[in-house]
């Protein structure tokens, strides 16, 4: 038998499994929890931070995130806070400039939700607008769904950018595609013919002109 | 070499090695520790093999190379023992000198330490006030042993501890001991060793792991290193211990490729503790197992994160994990580990030794006993030191360190690396330890403390400090990473004189995200140079952004260099090797910067000659024209 847990969200007295997140027990109590790097198939990765919520606990309060966090008995969550808004306000302005007009879709609606200014860091942007967020759903979902390997994260700090491993993509990717799908931004769906994330294309890999 | 397979035959061993070996003895002692390789001691060492060799002394004295004794500044360091004199600057033509002195029971005069207040000759290390001035119990040893003896290491007192803990304590009691001593961890937050120990002790599983984090990256920092190239058997020795405490047969060490003698010392290490039976199945009959595997990191200053780095350690790379529950509980393989910093493992032969109430008589309230810092910038006496918890910055820095060099005045102390803060003047008087440092807005973290003088810009030292992280941040999540981007422009663009009194604004809100939502310590400290030096420097900024104007003069954007014509003598140097050709003038004409022309290169600053002293660094001020063609009016000797 499963045991349960219960716990408050929202001032709303929520009863979930033990070890589930408390995203998920949020969604199955219809509270909505903003995600960007979250997808139900992946295990939790915690890297865009956009899902932060409060949680007090024996009277200390903390900011945990929701996909990550294990629910436990007797927490208190809240979801929204001014804490809690300023920082997804300030998380949608700073990924905001790598995003351009098209891959905007759903950091617009949080932009609007938590009135953050999407423009605000553009003049501080001195690099290109790569249209990718870094939350690894692509990589994460070609190695924990496919089981390829076919995408990864290569350099540190703010060179950090993903690209395909030529070997294993040129073996695998004309026919898989099917992390498209779970792209935030769209950006990797729009690669199939033109610059791959570093700025060179797939063929380029696959030919080996990019070394 | 038998395996020693009793506490009795290990002192037999002892007193074996002590049978062999006369006190009074000579032994010309070459500190072969990072800097004085830096300085040059590979050629010291060498000579004085040579000369030994040469005057036919080899059996009268002996040569050894230890660690790192501490004094870099004054590095190759060489120490006669049984006497302890100690020389400094040691160059390989002076090892003839020295060979013969030894030998005729005399000193090279010249070679000793002049102490610059009195300026008398002080001929004993330990009475040098750098040395005087510290209480060196974990990094002490270093100067006495060679690293790759572990004879050497027995000789003082090795591994006793790890018999009384196997065979007088049990794991209950070396625990209660470590509680009792109030061991904190000495890699950064100060964590209570003990209380880290049980919980992985007390967590369920049957395979457990001990860590150590030599990971140190933090700039100006490298007192780990100088541990464990000095004196591996004693991390070595506490990590046993700790895995015999905690239930764990398996350890690991955790060392950055970048410190190459530090992994050969400890795998040398490992291997002979194995030889000896200290390691490995059965230690010393006691039938506790356990085993050590070095790991080399590949360099990633985040891999010091605790699950960063065990994710390193399982193989993967070294990025920090989502979780919310503890590495001691989960860590490598999710399995609870048990991870600390190379000093933190140092301490514990000590306190089993020397019991928790000597440990506890030393230090402060909150903090007991020692901790090594790594002294650096601008300070006479750059080096290692060892001081009790509770010393306030003024002692460190002035009575060990020598103050600041060239009647420079302090401006700030840059402790705790990347995470931490820069402590200014008026809290010269605080004592150090975990908690007050904390209090301060900056942290102990594993020891860096860089020493700033008045010439030091500190919204160029953010910058830099920022710059630091926007490349060593591993650039997993939002806060950290993009944080960081933002947080360098806008520090670059306020060095650069195009900062706006928004940015302050600015400044603060992205650095309480990125410490309220990011994903490791990293990212959650990586704001606090610049939030320290607002706090404490704020009115630097403004003159950064209002005024334009750097006050240390050191933002290239925002100085100019000016040629005092009264104090040109027309010599030609900086003219000659300016390299964008911006100085004009002439031979017995004075000079002058064509200032649209100047890159800011800063040449001829260094290369006027200082009885002129001509060129002055201008900031936030307008440059007096210059008068072409004027003749140099004071002719020398006329």
């Amino acid at each position: 038998m499963e045991t349960s847990v219960s716990l408050e969200i929202d001032g709303k007295k929520v009863k979930a499994k033990e070890g589930a997140t408390i995203l998920q027990a949020a969604k199955a109590a219809n509270i909505d929890i903003p995600t960007l790097c979250e997808h139900e198939k992946l295990a939790p990765y915690g890297a865009c931070r956009i899902c932060s919520v409060e949680v007090e606990k024996k009277g200390r309060s903390q900011v945990v995130v929701a996909c990550g966090y294990p629910v436990e008995e007797g927490i208190k969550v809240k979801t929204r806070s001014p804490k809690i808004d300023k920082i997804r306000k300030v998380i949608i302005e700073l990924i905001a400039p790598v995003l351009s007009n098209e891959g905007m879709g759903t950091i617009k609606t949080l932009a609007s939700e938590y009135k953050a200014d999407v423009s605000r860091f553009i003049p501080k942007f001195k690099a290109t607008p790569t249209r990718c967020i870094l939350c690894g759903k692509c990589v994460r979902y070609c190695s924990e769904v496919v089981f390829r390997n076919a995408i990864g994260f290569v350099g540190r700090g703010t060179g950090r950018r993903v690209v395909f491993f030529p070997d294993r993509a040129y073996a695998y990717c004309a026919t898989c595609q099917q992390c498209f799908g779970v792209c935030p931004t769209g950006k990797i769906g729009s690669q199939t013919t033109g610059d791959v994330f570093s700025g060179f294309s797939i063929d380029d890999f696959i030919s080996g002109k990019m070394s | 070499m038998p395996k020693v397979s009793s506490a009795p035959a290990l002192e037999e061993l002892r007193r074996d090695i002590e049978s062999k070996r006369d006190p009074k003895k000579l032994c010309i002692a070459l500190c072969s520790g990072t800097a004085c390789v830096a300085s040059g001691c590979q050629s010291v060492s060498d000579a004085f093999e040579q000369e030994l060799d040469k005057q036919g002394l080899k059996g009268e004295i002996d040569f050894k190379r230890t660690g790192c004794h501490g004094f870099c500044e004054r590095g190759p360091l060489v120490v006669i023992y049984p006497e302890e004199v100690c020389y400094t600057n040691v160059k390989a033509e002076d090892a003839q000198e020295i060979v013969k002195a030894t030998k005729e029971k005399k000193t090279v005069e010249r070679l000793l330490y002049v102490d610059p207040v009195t300026g008398k000759k002080i001929a004993r290390e330990p009475d040098i006030p750098f040395y005087k001035n510290q209480q060196r119990f974990v990094f002490g040893p270093n100067r006495w042993i060679d690293p790759r003896s572990i004879e050497d290491y027995l000789f003082i007192g090795g591994y006793a501890a790890l018999s009384k803990a196997l065979f007088e304590m049990g794991p209950d009691k070396v625990l209660a001991e470590i509680n009792k001593a109030d061991l904190r961890g000495r890699g950064g937050g100060g964590f209570p060793a003990g209380k880290k120990w049980e919980e992985t002790r007390n967590a369920p599983g049957e395979i457990k792991y001990v860590i150590v984090n030599c990971d140190e990256g933090d700039p100006g920092a490298y007192m780990d290193r100088s541990l464990m190239e000095g004196n591996p058997h004693s991390v070595l020795e506490g990590l046993i211990i700790g895995g015999f405490t905690i239930g764990s047969h398996q350890g690991f060490i955790y060392v950055r490729q970048e410190y190459p003698v530090a992994c050969s010392n400890i795998e040398w290490a490992i291997k002979q503790a194995e030889e000896y039976g200290l390691l490995g199945n059965n230690i010393l009959g006691s039938g506790f197992d356990f085993h050590v595997k070095v790991h080399r990191g590949a360099g990633a200053f985040v891999s010091g994160e605790s699950s960063a780095l065990m994710a390193a350690i399982e193989g993967k790379v070294g990025e920090p994990k989502l979780k919310y529950i503890h590495t001691a509980i989960s860590g490598i393989k999710d399995r609870p580990s048990n991870l600390n910093n190379v000093e933190t493992w140092a301490n514990v032969p000590l306190i089993i030794n020397k019991g928790s109430d000597w440990f506890r008589s030393i230090g402060s309230e909150g903090s007991k006993g020692t901790k090594i810092f790594s002294l650096v910038g601008k300070v006479n006496n750059t080096g290692l030191v060892e001081v009790p918890m509770g010393m306030t910055l003024r002692q460190i820095i002035y009575d060990i360190g020598g103050g600041i060099p060239g009647g420079k005045k302090f401006k700030g102390v840059q402790t705790g690396g990347p995470s931490g803060g820069i402590i200014p003047e008026q809290f010269l008087d605080t004592p150090i330890d975990f908690d007050e440092l904390t209090k301060l807005g900056s942290m102990v973290g594993s020891g860096g403390m860089v020493i700033m003088d008045e010439d030091t810009c500190m919204v160029d030292t953010a910058r830099y400090f920022i710059d630091f992280c926007c490349e060593e941040s591993c650039g997993k999540c939002i806060p950290c990473r993009e944080g960081l981007r933002v947080l360098r422009e806008i520090l670059t663009d306020i060095t650069q004189g195009k900062g706006s009194e928004k940015d302050i604004e600015t400044i603060e809100e992205v650095a309480q995200v990125m410490a309220d939502a990011s994903l490791c310590a990293l990212g959650k400290t990586a704001a606090s140079p610049v939030l320290t030096t607002l706090k404490y420097f704020g009115d630097e900024y403004e003159a950064h952004i209002k005024e334009k104007r750097c006050p240390a003069k050191v933002c290239s954007n925002l100085i100019n260099y000016y040629i005092d014509p009264d104090k040109c003598e027309a010599c030609m140097i900086c003219m000659r090797n300016c390299p964008g050709e911006a100085i004009q003038g002439g031979k017995g004409i004075v000079h002058w910067i064509d200032q649209e022309k100047c890159t800011k290169c800063g040449m001829c600053y260094q290369l006027c000659p200082t009885k002129f002293s001509a060129i002055v660094k201008l900031s936030g001020e307008p440059v007096p024209a210059p008068v072409p063609g004027k003749a140099v009016a004071r002719k020398k000797g006329g």
